[in-house]
Parts: structure tokens; sequence; C-alpha cells
């Protein structure tokens, strides 16, 4: 499949907005869908909607038989040991609530949790709402100036002995990259629980939960080409095997009378509910895709892309970037000289420009670069070098509307 | 908007709208670019709220950017003090403002603020899915009278 194919089997990029075609840079946000996933689940709903794990009949039996086949096929995608440590979310946001959740009988009061500065709200929110009820303390692993994890201190912080280290695997608002493999090995060392947020990493990385060695990997479908409403928490077995649920009823339980509930065994233990059948079988679907692409050849275009709108960005003068490094993944932050980052963004939208402009759901991440709030560029596999190209004329006029 | 400190009387009164002269720009703009050009053109005429007064009561919600509102009733009239600190927004704001600063609040209650935008050529900008906070100023200012 060539690029112009590949392109193609995305329906949505082919619009135009008053009279702009869309340049979508928005893919951190979320990505676009390829038809493969519309009809997955298109064709689930068409011909084999029945719920699942109550396979009595043949529908029911259809539905669940592809709903586990996912489960299977995420094992493989991430590379977990059993099939069991796949546990089906609503996102990444559920994900970590449940493991936060969870983990509340292991967390003692004193107890700490070193959370990743560049870490957005869902990586840090549950966590508070943890230690406001075990009387556990957050402390923040904070970044070098040039935005990186600082290992110093962070070498420092686990002396402390932390219970808990969450960290991501890519930073959402500025798309740099952690040496995850070391930082939860070093964690691991110091005896802490280890949560990586992939959100960011999996539709532009190989992920290997067992090279990462991490005790919770977590990740949303529709940030990989998949729909939204579904969500992975990968847990390695003996630890997610401990982890209280957080919902209860529905497909989690073996036996229940009004005296005692038994709970079922993994995974169904952590599913409580309708799962989102439509959704699952959609992200089998944006897993194939993924697979299905030419590796080395596409993560080599992203990457080139990515450097190229970096350089793009600096080339164009008054421009501020923020954490841009050469091995960042599918993410530029920048703020156009001292302008408010939505008068850029509003300007950019009136062009058909689809960028994202705030404070990228991490607050603390803002404060620490003592701005309010920054515009940010992302990619994905359907990018063009003229969606760049497009992107930084239309850059330039704003900066023209702007500054001149 | 109900908060302790409040600009002076005189502040209120000093700040004046010629829509006879503002409106027919937006008229005379003929493309995107020209009406942003006289939103932001707008904005730059809108006094600056000192510092005392950009405060977290005087926020209006909604707004992406930092977007702060004061009201006073003057025999009858209702006025309003507004900044942003960012420009579309207080071009916008300022937009309002020329609609309601100094009217009855009969006069305000009947302002159409859909077709008024429209009218400007700035359809969908009031959109409450919008992050420029204008659907939340003018809210701000109809609930204010």
């Amino acid at each position: 499949m060539d690029f112009p194919q590949l392109r193609a089997q995305f329906p949505t990029l082919e619009q135009t907005l008053e009279g702009y075609p869309l340049c979508y840079l928005d893919t951190a946000a979320t990505s676009q869908k390829p038809k493969c996933v519309i009809d997955a689940m298109t064709q689930y709903y068409h011909k084999d909607n029945a719920n699942v794990h109550r396979a009595a009949h043949q529908l029911s039996s259809r539905a669940t038989s592809q709903y586990e086949a996912v489960r299977d096929q995420l094992k493989g995608f991430i590379k977990a040991r059993r099939r069991e440590e796949i546990i089906f979310t609503h996102g990444t946001t559920e994900s970590i609530n449940m493991v936060a959740h969870g983990l509340m009988n292991q967390i003692q009061a004193g107890d700490i949790i070193l959370i990743d500065t560049a870490a957005h709200h869902a990586n840090i929110v549950p966590w508070q709402e943890l230690a406001k009820r075990s009387g556990a303390i957050i402390k923040p692993i904070p970044l070098t100036e040039d935005c990186r994890l600082d290992e110093q201190a962070y070498k420092a912080l686990l002396k402390q002995k932390p219970a808990i280290v969450a960290l991501c695997h890519v930073s959402n608002a500025l798309g740099t990259l952690n040496p995850v493999n070391h930082l939860v090995a070093k964690a691991k060392a110091a005896g802490a629980i280890t949560l990586v947020d992939g959100a960011q990493a999996v539709a532009h990385l190989e992920v290997d939960v067992q090279a990462i060695d991490c005790d919770f990997y977590v990740f949303s479908g529709h940030k990989m080409y998949g729909p939204t409403g579904i969500g992975v928490l990968y847990g390695h077995f003996d630890i997610l095997d401990k982890l209280e649920p957080m919902m209860t009823g529905g497909e989690m339980i073996k036996t229940v009378s009004f005296d005692t509930t038994e709970f079922n065994i993994l995974p169904n233990r952590l599913e409580a509910g309708t799962p989102p059948i439509a959704e699952v079988i959609g992200l089998g679907a944006a897993i194939e895709f993924i697979q299905n692409l030419p590796k080395a050849e596409t993560a080599q275009r992203e990457q080139q892309l990515l450097t190229y709108l970096q350089t793009q960005l600096t080339d164009l003068g008054n421009i501020k970037l923020y954490g841009a490094h050469e091995n960042n993944i599918g993410a530029v932050a920048f703020n156009l000289a001292d302008e408010h980052h939505q008068d850029v963004g509003i300007l950019l939208d009136q062009q058909g420009i689809a960028v994202r402009c705030g404070h990228h759901c991490a607050m603390p991440l803002m404060q620490s670069l003592a701005i309010k709030g920054c515009c940010r560029a992302s990619i994905g596999v359907y990018t063009s070098k003229e969606d760049i190209d497009r992107f930084i004329e239309a850059l330039t006029s704003v900066k023209e509307m702007l500054l001149d | 908007m109900s908060s302790a400190i409040q600009p002076a009387t005189e502040t209120f009164l000093a700040l004046k709208f010629d829509s006879g002269e503002i409106l027919p720009r937006f008229d005379n703009a003929n493309n995107w670019q020209e009406r942003y050009r006289q939103i932001m053109l707008l904005g730059k005429t809108l006094p600056k709220l000192e510092d005392e007064f950009r405060v977290e009561q005087a926020l209006v919600r909604g707004c992406e950017s930092n977007a702060w509102l004061y009201h006073s009733e003057i025999d009858g009239k209702h006025y309003f003090l507004a900044d942003s600190d960012a420009r579309i927004v207080k071009g916008l704001v300022a937009l309002l403002l020329t609609a309601c600063h100094g009217k009855s609040a009969d006069e305000i209650a009947a302002f159409d603020i859909e077709a008024y935008f429209d009218r400007l050529g700035l359809t969908g900008q009031l959109s409450p899915s919008r992050t420029n906070g204008l659907f939340a100023l003018a809210k701000a200012i109809k609930t204010s009278v």
C-alpha cells in the first residue's frame, strides 16, 4: 500500500472547511479512523450483535469469539505473557483509575507516590484521590530545563522508597519520550509498583511490556486509529490478580447470593457489566491495520515528518518550541512569540488547520514551563508533507496578522 | 460578577461604543482575514483592566483564555467593562458591548445575539462547543442585567 492509498483509508480527511481542505494535526487528541475500523463495527452491529460470555445461542457465540480474539491480538500487540493480563476498559483514564482504586488496600498513610511532571491529568488526579483516601504523599518527578525527566532528581526520590511510580511513555503535550525501560527498572529496584501511561506511544512505537517490565501499562483505542470508548489495562498477572475491582456486578462475578458473592477469575473479574463490544471489535481492526503497515518505513516516515515540522517551525521565526528533541514522538508544542495560544488556534482554524491549543490536560506541566498553555501540532500515519507545508503557510499568515 | 471590588462608576460611563462606525467595518470586510483584523483592532480600543480588577471573581467561566467582566447599573442603564488576555476574545467581547453597553434591561433582553454575529459574518463563533468563550460571555452579560 503506497501513501496515497494509505491516506485514502481515512474518510474524514477528505473534506474541506469553508473552502480550505482539512489539515488534521490533532492526532494526539484523537486519531482519525480507517475504513476497516468503521466497517468492523458496522459489520458487528449489522450481523453479529449479541451480548458476550452468555453464549447460549450462535449469535452470542460469534460475538464472544470476536471479542475474545481481540484480547489475544492485544497480547501479541504489546507482548504480554498471558491473555488474562489484558483487561478491556473504556480508556486510559479509566484504566489508571482502576489501578489507583484497586491498590487502596496495599497503600498506607505516609507511602510515597511519584508522578512524572509531564503526566496528563488522568495520570495525576486518580493518584491524588488515592492519596486523599490513604494518607499517601504525592511527589512530582521534576523535569530538566529541556523538558526531559530529571534522572538525577528521580534517583534521589527513589531513595525515599516510593510505593508507586507513575510515568508516561510519551508526553501528550510535548511528545517527549521517556526511557521507560531503565526508569521502570530503577523504580522496581526501589520496591515500587510501576505504571506506564502509553496513550501517546502505542500508535507510534512498538510496545513490549515484558521489555519495559512495568507492573501496569495503559492506553486508549481512539489514539491508535481505533474507536473511542475502549481502552486497555495491562497488568502483570500476579499484581493484576491482587487488584481490587473498582466496579462490581455483571460479568465479573462467579456466584452471587445475598449472603456472599464470589468474584470471577481474571480477566472477567475486572470487566464488570456488559463491555463495549463493538468498540473492542473496532480496536481489533485497528491493531490489524497497524500491524499491516510496513513497520520500519512507517516509523521512519513519521520521524522525518516530525523533524521537518520542528525545523519548519524554527525557521519561521518568533516561535518558541517546548522540549523539541530529535527522538520525540508524534507531537510538537509551540507558542508564537508572546501571542495567546487561543488566538493562534482560532486563526489557524479559519484556514482549516486543526491543532490543539490549551493546557493539554497537563496543567502541572504548563506551570513547570511557566506558560498558560501552548499550541500542539501532532501527526499520524496519514499525515503528509503537504499537511505540514499547509500548516506552516497558514501559521505564516497568522504570524503576519498578529505580529505586524 | 458580584466581586467585592468594582471599577469606579466614571470608568463605566467613560467607555463608549460608536456602533454606527464599528458595524459597517464588518459589512465591508469581504474575507475572514479582514473580519478578524477588525475584531482585533476593536479589541485594542477596549481599555485594559488594571491588574487589581483582573481577579478570579470577575473571570467568566467557559473561556480557554482569561476573560474578566464587570457590570454596573447606572440610572436604569447597564454598563460593562471587560478584558481578556487573548486578542480575539477581547475583540469579540467588545462587539458584544457595542450592542449592550449603556442599554436598558429590556433592550438587552431583546438583543438577538445570534442574528447579530450572523450579520457580522461571524456565524458559528457563538457555539457553546467553541472554546473562545463568546457563548459564556454573552450569557454572562444577559444574566447580569
